[in-house]
């Protein structure tokens, strides 16, 4: 199945060499990061988790919502998903991919890293990341590629590949709420340590998740034959929607026990974030361009007329992809340690080499989604016209 | 067969590389065992010399962990002797150039332990202080 | 009989994967049977749980400078020139940046100028050793001090995010350079990864007491065992109010202060 990967048009082949290409520069700039030391980056004393570690939590969140497809059509036997599973499945693939070589990218001794395996600490919520993720992401892969295999066969899903789907559930939920655990079990880290962490975790993966699923059905609609059917866009829609509402009032719920209990632990990050404290203002536009761009997408989601224009959909989309990138791809990492332990607020800015690298990791999983995709579509297409 | 054309080529072409260390570095002679510098002030290493050739960097690790983790200090070798569980002051103490003993050997066997990328020995110490 | 390609890459592939999985499976992580024993040092000072008064009425801040000096010396603590990348094993705060929990509003002038002596706390429940995806740091049970294996650590900085107390440092940049007067007899530590106080116990396990108490002329540090009644430690404790950072958050942290 692989080698329909292969065989592409002209600007197949420009968007996969771009994408290499951008691979290389991340990978030069992780080579020159490896040979410096993480000074390279904008990470301090203070701020000692930033850029990295916040796309690792974006990513494992959009690699949970494939929940959000699997579930309607195995456990409640919603058939117009059955276009997208695949196309869910394998976007899970790559986002995990992605995710492990930001964790990757994060550490100072890479070389260290099967020190995790090989002392596994129960204990750590660090370590139950390192084996859900890995975890998922071969039950995604597996899952996939045997289903994508069976519709080009026209046989039925194997039994054993049903148990693989319904073991996939509860993973999902798991495998996120472990990645909140690491933030929420932080003492002395007020802006983390709040139960709500969880819940508004998986809340956020379901929204982005099922975004960049319409976004992406969308262009493989316009580049392929691929159609994902008006049903599931409608359908993903509907969760987003909700997801969203759920989100916005979640950090509601947020803002107010910060700023009524007036307790400093809790609030001064969002105070920060809001208003900037002593002048240092570098996250607030960004923090208010999130609440913003999160109300829109819910106000444009909200009228009929949005929800099935495509090219209006596709906006409000990334409207709200926007929203939610910034929250939890750029500011709820680095904001906790601002101020830090000793009340000071020292500010985190990314650095180029940072960016450079994330962007080449960016690219290589935009590269592993482009291949599995191309081979996904190739089959549909043969079995479209098959029937 | 489908592509014979290509696989068989390929296949030798394959091992021809994979094989590359084989063939490439095994021309030429042997070369002759290292000379070390044995210790001036001890005749006898912590355990036997084949042990300690054969294991001495499991001896080593085994130390550490004891040291760090579970508070205990003093070996007590199979002869009876004592030494101090310490690279510093017990390895280094007789073997003081690392450049005579450790290293000769290791270049040797082609390995390199990232040992003095913090362990430090007398010498290198006072070079790095004099810069 | 014939197999398809399809079956025969599936095949090979996983009996390659197998028969690189099965030896390396098998030889795991194992140490080496010893033919000797280990046991503990004769000199060594014992304690249950050790634990530090930092004495704010004998401590004026103008000679910490000594004790930070020693300390950092000895265990060769690099000096970084940039802030957001320094190493500190022992160091100095304000009382409102030491103790940001506390009222700031109003604070004696005694307090206010003060710069309080802060180290690794080596908390009865540290949060840090719980974060350790591999139990690279670890709270002894035999004298509860929290301990680092530097060979271990993989710089991974969840401790550090776990630290309410700022106490972990990462080397970002090579430290080696940055050492100002090396100890040969102490290592230094290499770049990536997290170091941080350790009590001296290699000062401990030859009978000697922490670098910081031994130069501190006027007696404002007291280093002692916190599990035994008698200790000295427990007397200056039961005698005078005493203050932990932030003890709200549970950790139990082993020093103490005083003012």
């Amino acid at each position: 199945m692989i080698e329909k990967a292969f065989h592409g048009g002209k600007g197949y082949w420009i968007w996969i060499i771009f994408l290499a290409a951008g691979t290389g520069m991340g990978l030069l700039a992780y080579l020159y990061q490896l040979k410096e030391g993480l000074w390279l980056t904008g990470m301090s004393r203070n701020v000692s988790w930033g850029f990295y570690i916040s796309q690792f939590t974006f990513l494992v969140g959009v690699a949970a919502s494939v929940l959000m497809v699997v579930l309607p059509l195995y456990l409640h036997d919603f058939k117009a998903f059955s276009p997208i599973t695949v196309l869910s499945q394998f976007l899970t693939v790559g986002t995990l991919a992605m995710s492990l070589l930001f964790i990757f990218s994060d550490v100072g001794m890479p070389m260290r890293i099967l020190n995790v395996p090989l002392n596994p600490t129960p204990g750590s919520m660090l370590f139950y990341d390192t084996v859900f993720l890995p975890g998922f992401l071969l039950l995604n892969l597996i899952i996939g590629w045997t289903a994508l295999g069976a519709e080009k066969r026209r046989a039925v899903l194997p039994p054993w590949v049903k148990i693989l789907i319904y073991i996939s559930f509860p993973w999902a939920v798991i495998m996120h709420t472990v990645t909140a655990f690491i933030y929420a079990g932080t003492p002395g880290r007020g802006f983390w340590m709040t139960a709500i962490m969880a819940p508004r975790f998986l809340t956020t993966a379901f929204a982005a998740g099922c975004a960049i699923l319409i976004v992406l059905s969308m262009v493989l609609g316009r580049l392929s034959s691929f159609d994902a059917g008006e049903k599931a866009i409608q359908k993903l829609t509907t969760i987003m929607f909700y997801a969203l509402i759920i989100d916005a009032f979640f950090l509601a719920v947020e803002y107010f026990t910060a700023f009524y209990s007036h307790v400093p632990a809790y609030s001064e990050t969002f105070r920060y974030l809001l208003f900037g404290i002593d002048g240092n203002t570098a996250f607030v536009p960004w923090f208010w361009l999130m609440n913003i761009a999160i109300l829109c997408a819910i106000g444009l989601l909200a009228f009929p007329g949005v929800r099935h224009n495509h090219l209006h959909l596709s906006i409000a989309c990334i409207v709200a992809l926007c929203g939610l990138w910034i929250d939890k791809g750029f500011l709820l990492v680095p904001a906790a340690f601002i101020p830090n332990v000793f009340g000071r607020i020292m500010e985190y800015p990314p650095s180029w080499v940072e960016l450079t690298v994330s962007l080449g990791i960016y690219c290589l999983g935009m590269l592993m989604i482009t291949t599995l995709y191309k081979v996904t579509t190739a089959i549909k297409r043969e079995t479209n016209v098959r029937r | 067969m489908y592509g014979k054309r290509w696989v068989i080529p390929g296949m030798i072409l394959f091992v021809a590389l994979a094989a590359f260390p084989f063939y490439w570095y095994a021309v030429g002679k042997d070369k002759p065992f290292p000379q070390l510098e044995m210790p001036k002030n001890a005749k006898a290493c912590v355990e036997k010399t084949p042990f300690m050739r054969a294991n001495h960097m499991r001896l080593l690790d085994a130390w550490r962990i004891a040291v760090v983790r579970d508070n205990l200090f003093v070996y007590t070798a199979a002869s009876g002797k004592t030494f101090e569980m310490n690279l510093h002051k017990t390895c280094l103490g007789c073997h003081t150039s690392t450049e005579k003993f450790c290293d000769r050997c290791h270049t040797y066997n082609d390995v390199t332990p990232p040992c003095w990328e913090c362990h430090l020995q007398t010498e290198t110490a006072s070079k790095g202080s004099a810069s | 009989m014939t197999i398809s390609r399809r079956k025969f890459l599936k095949t090979t592939s996983v009996s390659c994967l197998a028969l690189a999985a099965g030896p390396s499976l098998g030889h795991g992580y194992e140490l080496l049977e010893l033919p000797g024993r280990m046991s503990k040092g004769p000199e060594e000072l014992k304690a249950k749980r050790w634990g530090m008064v930092v004495d704010m009425r004998k401590c004026d801040g103008r000679c910490t400078e000594d004790c930070i000096g020693v300390c950092h010396e000895i265990h060769n603590v690099p000096f970084i020139p940039e802030a957001e990348h320094q190493v500190m094993w022992l160091f100095q705060e304000p009382y409102e940046n030491a103790f940001p929990d506390r009222s700031r509003e109003l604070v004696s002038k005694v307090l206010k100028n003060r710069r309080f002596l802060l180290l690794c706390n080596h908390c009865d429940d540290p949060p840090c050793v719980r974060a350790c995806p591999t139990q690279a740091t670890f709270k002894r049970e035999k004298d509860g001090i929290v301990m680092m294996d530097y060979h271990r650590c993989i710089g991974c900085r969840f401790c550090m995010a776990a630290c309410p107390y700022g106490s972990r440092s990462f080397n970002f940049r090579d430290p080696r350079p940055y050492v100002r007067k090396i100890n040969p007899a102490f290592p230094t530590r290499r770049r990536g990864v997290v170091e941080k106080c350790n009590f001296c116990q290699e000062r401990l396990e030859v009978g000697k007491m922490p670098a910081c108490v031994e130069t501190c002329k006027k007696g404002a540090l007291v280093f002692g065992d916190l599990d035994d009644p008698d200790s000295e430690i427990r007397r200056i404790l039961a005698e005078s109010p005493h203050v932990r950072r932030k003890p709200e958050l549970g950790t139990r942290p082993s020093v103490f202060y005083l003012f």
